[in-house]
C-alpha cells in the first residue's frame, strides 16, 4: 500500500482554516522563516479517511482478535471509558490552571478524579500513597528507582546496586541503570527466586531488588516473606513490578506483603487500551517511609472538601512529568475501577487465573510446560520437548496469526528455551479458549508433519515474513531515505 | 458480572479440567500471612451510574472559560476525522507491533509519522515517540552525553521551566553538570550561551519559540557549538514549524517537540506526545522504537520495528533508554492531523495564530502601564508587563470567565508583574477585544 505522501496531489484542499490577513513574512523578519516548505501532503478529507481506514484493516486489535499475550494483559477495553475520557469538561482543561493562584478552583473535578484514583489504588495495593505522574510502566520503574535512590541518599546510605532476577522484564535492569545503579542479575531456581542465591549477592551495597510477583513464568514467589526479611536486614528496598497485578487483586496486597514501591500498568490491569504501543500509564505507590520522596505535585484535600496541588515537599525527587501524567488514561482506569468495584476486581483476578490454568491443562499434553503446576494469570510453555525442538516458537506464533490469533509472547522469559508465554485474561469466553486450544493443537500436528509449511507462515495476511536484517542495514526510516 | 463471560457452569467445567476443587484453591500458594489486611473498595456500579458520576465531576471544571493560556500547550482545532479515525478499534485496541505481519497498519502509520516529523524539523531520522516534550528533551540531552562522552549540559533559561525542572530531576543521580544561562527580558542570551561552551560540553539546549514566545535563529550559536564538538539540541513548537526556520536549516543535531498541538486535546496534561528527530550521526543513540521499511519473502513492501539492538528488551541494562510503551496512538493522531491540514492548512493555522497574537499584543499594550517585556520578534505568544501583580489580574479576570494568560513569576523571580499571553486560531478578534477592555477596566 502506498504511503500517504505518495497519494499527495498539490492543490487538493484539506481541513483548512481561513487564510490570515497577513502572511508570516509581514509579521516576522525573513531570517527567522523557513526557506523551503516542510513537504506535508496535500490531500482531501476523503483521501485521508480512506488511507487510514485501509491501514486499520492491516492490523489486529483486541476487538477483532484474541491476544493470549503473556505479561501484557490484553483484556477487553470497555467502550464507555472512552466516552468518559472524551467529556469536554476534561478534554478542554489546560494543565497549568492549578498554577494560576486561587488553588485549583477552576479544575476541582479533575483534581477530585486524581485524588480518588490515588485513594482507590492505595486500597487495592495496600500502599500509603500513590503518584499518577509516570506515563508508562517503564516510566513508573524509573520513578520508583529514583525514589529508592532519594531514600538512601537522605539516610546517608552508600548503595550502588539493584538486584533483578533473571526472569525480570528487560525494562527493570534498564530502568535501574538509567537511574544510575549497577545491575546484579539473580538466577532463579525452580522458576522462582531462591533465598540461598539471593544471600550470595546481598550485602550493604544493595539499594533494592525489583520483583515481579507472580513472576514472568506465571509462578507465585512463595519465598516472598523470607526475601522481605533478608532485604530489610541490609536496609534494601523491595520493588514490585505491577505488570502482573491482574493475578492478585483481592488475594494479596503488595504493601501488606512487604513491598516498598510498586508501579502499576493501567493499560494492562485496568483495561485502558494499548493503542498500538501507548499511551499507557504507570502510577507508582509507596509505603509510608517513602512518601516524602514522591514526585511533585501531589493532590490533597482540605477540610472544606476542596482539592489543591501541593508542591512543597523538600525531599521530593522532583518532576518526572510536565504535569500529572497521562490524565486521559487515568480517567478511563478510574471509571473501570468504579464500574467493577472491589468484588468485580477480585472476580477479574479469579477468572484470569482460572482461564490461565484451564488453558495450561488443555495445552500441556501437546507443548512442554517446564513448570507444570498451578500457575497464576499466565504460564510459559516451550516449543521444545523431550524429543527435541522440532518446531520453533516463532513458527507457532506465525501460524497462529494465519488463524486470526495474535501470537503469545515468544522468546521471553529468556530462561525458557523457545518460550511461548500465554495469558488469556478473564474477558475471553470458554468457547474462545476451547477454539484456541483446538486450533493450536491442530496447528502443532500440522507443523510437526510439515515443517516447511510452518516456516512459510503467515500466508493469509497483507505481508509474509519480513526481512528484518535488510531493514536494519538499509535504515529506510522515512519516505525520504 | 461485567466483562467476565464465565457462567457458573463454565467455571465448574474449567475447575474439572484443572483438577482443582475451587477457584480459591488456585491461590493456595499465597499464605495467610500474605493475604490482604483490608480490601475496602466501593460496590460496583452500572455503566449508566458511572457515566453520570463522571459527568458530574466534569461539570465541576471551569472548562468554558475563554483562555489565553499557552506555555507550551495550545488549544488548536482538531479536525473531526482525527477522532473518527483514531477511534477505529484496529488502531486503539492493538498491541505494540512486535508481530509485524499482523500490525502493518500501525507500522506503516509510524513510518509515515517519522517521515512527517522529520520533514517538519528538517532532520533525517525520527523515533516512534516518547512520553512528552520534556522527556524528549531529557532523552536528547542523554543522546548527546553518550555521543560525546562529556558531562556538561548548557541550557538557556528561556527553555520551558517545566522541562528544565524535569531535566534537573532526571539527571540528579547521573553526575552531570547543568549550566543555565540567564535570559535577557525573555530572550536567549546568545553571546553568553556561546561563551559557556567548551570542550567539556556535551550539548547546548535551546527552544524556539522560547518559553516567552520569542522567535530566534540559532544558526550562529550552532555553528560555534559544532566547532567545539558540542551537540546542538533544540525544542520546537510543531505548528509554527510550518513557517519558522527549521532546526535542520539552523544546523541542529537533535530536534524535539511537544506534539500536543498536533491533534491532541489539552486533557489536563496528557496523554501528549514527545517528538524526537536527529541527524544520521546521532541515530544510533536514539531511544525507543523506530520503524523501518523492508520487503517480505515475496518482495512486497512492508514495515518492521528496527535497530532494536538499542532497546531494553534486547540490551537490558545496556540499552540506550528504558522506554518500552510510548505514545503510539498520539503519534498516529498527530500524523492524521498533519495529513488533514496538509502543508497549506498547517501554514494557515500558524499564520492566523501569529496574526492574532500580534493583534492582541497591539490591543493590550495600548492600555496605559502595559508594555511588552522584551523587543524580540514573537510568534503566537508574547510576554507583557502589567502595572500590578499578574496573579491579581488573573484572579480578577477568571472571575469574569477569562483566563488572560500565565503568570511568569511562577517560574521567574522578578517577573511577578509579567503575563504570558497565547493565541490560537480558536481565539477570536472579538475575544481579544473583550480581554483588552476588561484588563483596561481592572487596571483603571
Amino acid at each position: 500500500m502506498n504511503t500517504v505522501f505518495k497519494k499527495s496531489d498539490p492543490g487538493r484542499e484539506g481541513v483548512w482554516p481561513e487564510k490570515a490577513g497577513k502572511a508570516s513574512s509581514e509579521l516576522l523578519p525573513q531570517g527567522l522563516l523557513r526557506q523551503k516548505p516542510a513537504g506535508l501532503p496535500s490531500l482531501s478529507e476523503l483521501d485521508v479517511v480512506r488511507h487510514f481506514t485501509q491501514l486499520s484493516r492491516r492490523n489486529f486489535g483486541v476487538d477483532g482478535n484474541f491476544y493470549p499475550l503473556g505479561s501484557c494483559t490484553m483484556k477487553y477495553n470497555p467502550k464507555f471509558t472512552e466516552n468518559v475520557a472524551a467529556l469536554p469538561g476534561f478534554t478542554r482543561l489546560h494543565p497549568v490552571l492549578p498554577q494560576l493562584g486561587g488553588a485549583g478552583r477552576l479544575c476541582q473535578g479533575a483534581l477530585e478524579v486524581m485524588y480518588e484514583t490515588e485513594r482507590l489504588l492505595c486500597e487495592i495495593c495496600g500502599m500509603q500513597a500513590f503518584t499518577l505522574h509516570p506515563m508508562a510502566g517503564a516510566h513508573g520503574e524509573l520513578t520508583g528507582v529514583m525514589i529508592i535512590a532519594a531514600y538512601h541518599k537522605d539516610k546517608g546510605n552508600k548503595k550502588t546496586k539493584i538486584i533483578c532476577p533473571d526472569s525480570a522484564h528487560g525494562t527493570n535492569p534498564a530502568s535501574a541503570a538509567i537511574a544510575g545503579y549497577e545491575v546484579v542479575n539473580l538466577p532463579s531456581k525452580d522458576g522462582i527466586v531462591d533465598p540461598d542465591e539471593l544471600a550470595k549477592v546481598l550485602d550493604d551495597s544493595v539499594a533494592g531488588m525489583m520483583m515481579t510477583c507472580p513472576n514472568t513464568l506465571g509462578l507465585f514467589e512463595k519465598n516472598l516473606p523470607k526475601i522481605v526479611e533478608m532485604l530489610r536486614s541490609v536496609d534494601a528496598l523491595l520493588y514490585y513490578d505491577g505488570a502482573n497485578l491482574n493475578a492478585i487483586m483481592g488475594k494479596m496486597r503488595v504493601g501488606d506483603a512487604g513491598f516498598d514501591v510498586v508501579h502499576l500498568n493501567l493499560h494492562k490491569t485496568f483495561a485502558t487500551p494499548h493503542g498500538g504501543g501507548g499511551p499507557g500509564a504507570g502510577p507508582v505507590g509507596v509505603s509510608e517511609r517513602l512518601v516524602p520522596y514522591l514526585p511533585v505535585s501531589r493532590v490533597e484535600k482540605l477540610e472544606d472538601g476542596q482539592f489543591f496541588l501541593n508542591y512543597d515537599f523538600p525531599k521530593s525527587i522532583g518532576y518526572v512529568a510536565p504535569f500529572y501524567g497521562n490524565f486521559g488514561v487515568v480517567l478511563k482506569a478510574y471509571a473501570y475501577i468504579l464500574r467493577l468495584g472491589g468484588k468485580g476486581l477480585t472476580r477479574a483476578t479469579e477468572n484470569a487465573v482460572l482461564a490461565a490454568n484451564y488453558l495450561r491443562k488443555r495445552l500441556d499434553k501437546v507443548l512442554d510446560v517446564p513448570f507444570d503446576r498451578i500457575c497464576m494469570h499466565e504460564f510459559v510453555a516451550s516449543a521444545c520437548n523431550l524429543s527435541g525442538c522440532h518446531v520453533r516458537a516463532l513458527d507457532i506464533a506465525k501460524m497462529l496469526l494465519d488463524r486470526g490469533y495474535h501470537a503469545p509472547t515468544i522468546y521471553f522469559p529468556l530462561i525458557v528455551k523457545e518460550a511461548l508465554m500465554f495469558e488469556p485474561t478473564e474477558t475471553e469466553s470458554l468457547d474462545t479458549l476451547d477454539q484456541f486450544a483446538d486450533d493450536l493443537i491442530a496447528l502443532l500436528e500440522e507443523a510437526r508433519a510439515n515443517p516447511e509449511l510452518a516456516h512459510d507462515a503467515p500466508t493469509t495476511l497483507p505481508v509474509t515474513r519480513l526481512d528484518e536484517t535488510r531493514a536494519a542495514r538499509s535504515m529506510e526510516l522515512t519516505d525520504d531515505l | 458480572m461485567p466483562y467476565v463471560p464465565h457462567t457458573p457452569e463454565d467455571i465448574r467445567r474449567m475447575l474439572g479440567v484443572i483438577g482443582a476443587p475451587s477457584v480459591e484453591a488456585l491461590f493456595a500458594e499465597i499464605g495467610p500471612a500474605m493475604r490482604p489486611k483490608s480490601f475496602d473498595l466501593p460496590e460496583g456500579k452500572s455503566e449508566m451510574a458511572v457515566l453520570a458520576h463522571m459527568e458530574a465531576l466534569a461539570a465541576k471544571n471551569a472548562s468554558g472559560q475563554v483562555s489565553f493560556l499557552g506555555a507550551g500547550f495550545y488549544d488548536h482545532h482538531i479536525p473531526a476525522a482525527v477522532d473518527a479515525l483514531s477511534m477505529r478499534s484496529e488502531f486503539y485496541t492493538a498491541y505494540t507491533p512486535y508481530q509485524p505481519e499482523a500490525s502493518q497498519g500501525t507500522l506503516q502509520a509510524i513510518f509515515e509519522y517519522q517521515t512527517a516529523v522529520t520533514r517538519l524539523t528538517g532532520l533525517s531520522f525520527a523515533n516512534a515517540s516518547v512520553y512528552d516534550g520534556g522527556t524528549a528533551l531529557f532523552e536528547a540531552a542523554m543522546m548527546a552525553v553518550r555521543h560525546t562522552d562529556r558531562r556538561k549540559l548548557v541550557v538557556c533559561e528561556a527553555v520551558s521551566p517545566i522541562y528544565r525542572v524535569m531535566l534537573g530531576s532526571y539527571t540528579a543521580n547521573l553526575n552531570l553538570e547543568l549550566v543555565t544561562i540567564a535570559h535577557k527580558d525573555g530572550n536567549c542570551d546568545l553571546a553568553a550561551l556561546t561563551s559557556a561552551l567548551d570542550d567539556q560540553t556535551a550539548a547546548v539546549l535551546v527552544q524556539n519559540p522560547n518559553f516567552f514566545g520569542s522567535v530566534n535563529d540559532f544558526s550562529a550559536l550552532f555553528a560555534a557549538a559544532k566547532q567545539k564538538g558540542v551537540v546542538n539540541v533544540i525544542s520546537v513548537y510543531p505548528v509554527l514549524q510550518s513557517v519558522l526556520k527549521s532546526p535542520g536549516e539552523m544546523g541542529a543535531d537533535v530536534a524535539v517537540a511537544e506534539g500536543q498541538s498536533l491533534g491532541l486535546p489539552l486533557s489536563f496534561g496528557g496523554p501528549y506526545l514527545g517528538i524526537m528527530t536527529c541527524t544520521k550521526d546521532m541515530v544510533r543513540q536514539m531511544p525507543g522504537r523506530m520503524v523501518g521499511r523492508t520487503v517480505d519473502t515475496k518482495g512486497r513492501t512492508g514495515y518492521v520495528l528496527t535497530l532494536q539492538a538499542r532497546e531494553q528488551h534486547i540490551r537490558r541494562q545496556k540499552a540506550t533508554s528504558n522506554i518500552c510503551s510510548n505514545q503510539a496512538l498520539c503519534a498516529l493522531r498527530s500524523l492524521m492531523h498533519l495529513c488533514l491540514l496538509g502543508e497549506e492548512g498547517l501554514k494557515r493555522t500558524a499564520e492566523i495564530c501569529i496574526e492574532r497574537a500580534h493583534y492582541a499584543a497591539e490591543r493590550l499594550t495600548a492600555i496605559p502601564g502595559v508594555k511588552l517585556l522584551g523587543s524580540a520578534p514573537f510568534g503566537n505568544e508574547f510576554a507583557i508587563t502589567l502595572p500590578v501583580n499578574a496573579y491579581q489580574a488573573i484572579d480578577k479576570l477568571t472571575a469574569r470567565g477569562f483566563v488572560p494568560g500565565f503568570p511568569l513569576g511562577r517560574y521567574y523571580p522578578g517577573l511577578e508583574n509579567a503575563l504570558l499571553v497565547a493565541c490560537t486560531e480558536k481565539t477570536s478578534v472579538e475575544q481579544i477585544g473583550i480581554l483588552a477592555e476588561m484588563l483596561r477596566g481592572i487596571l483603571a
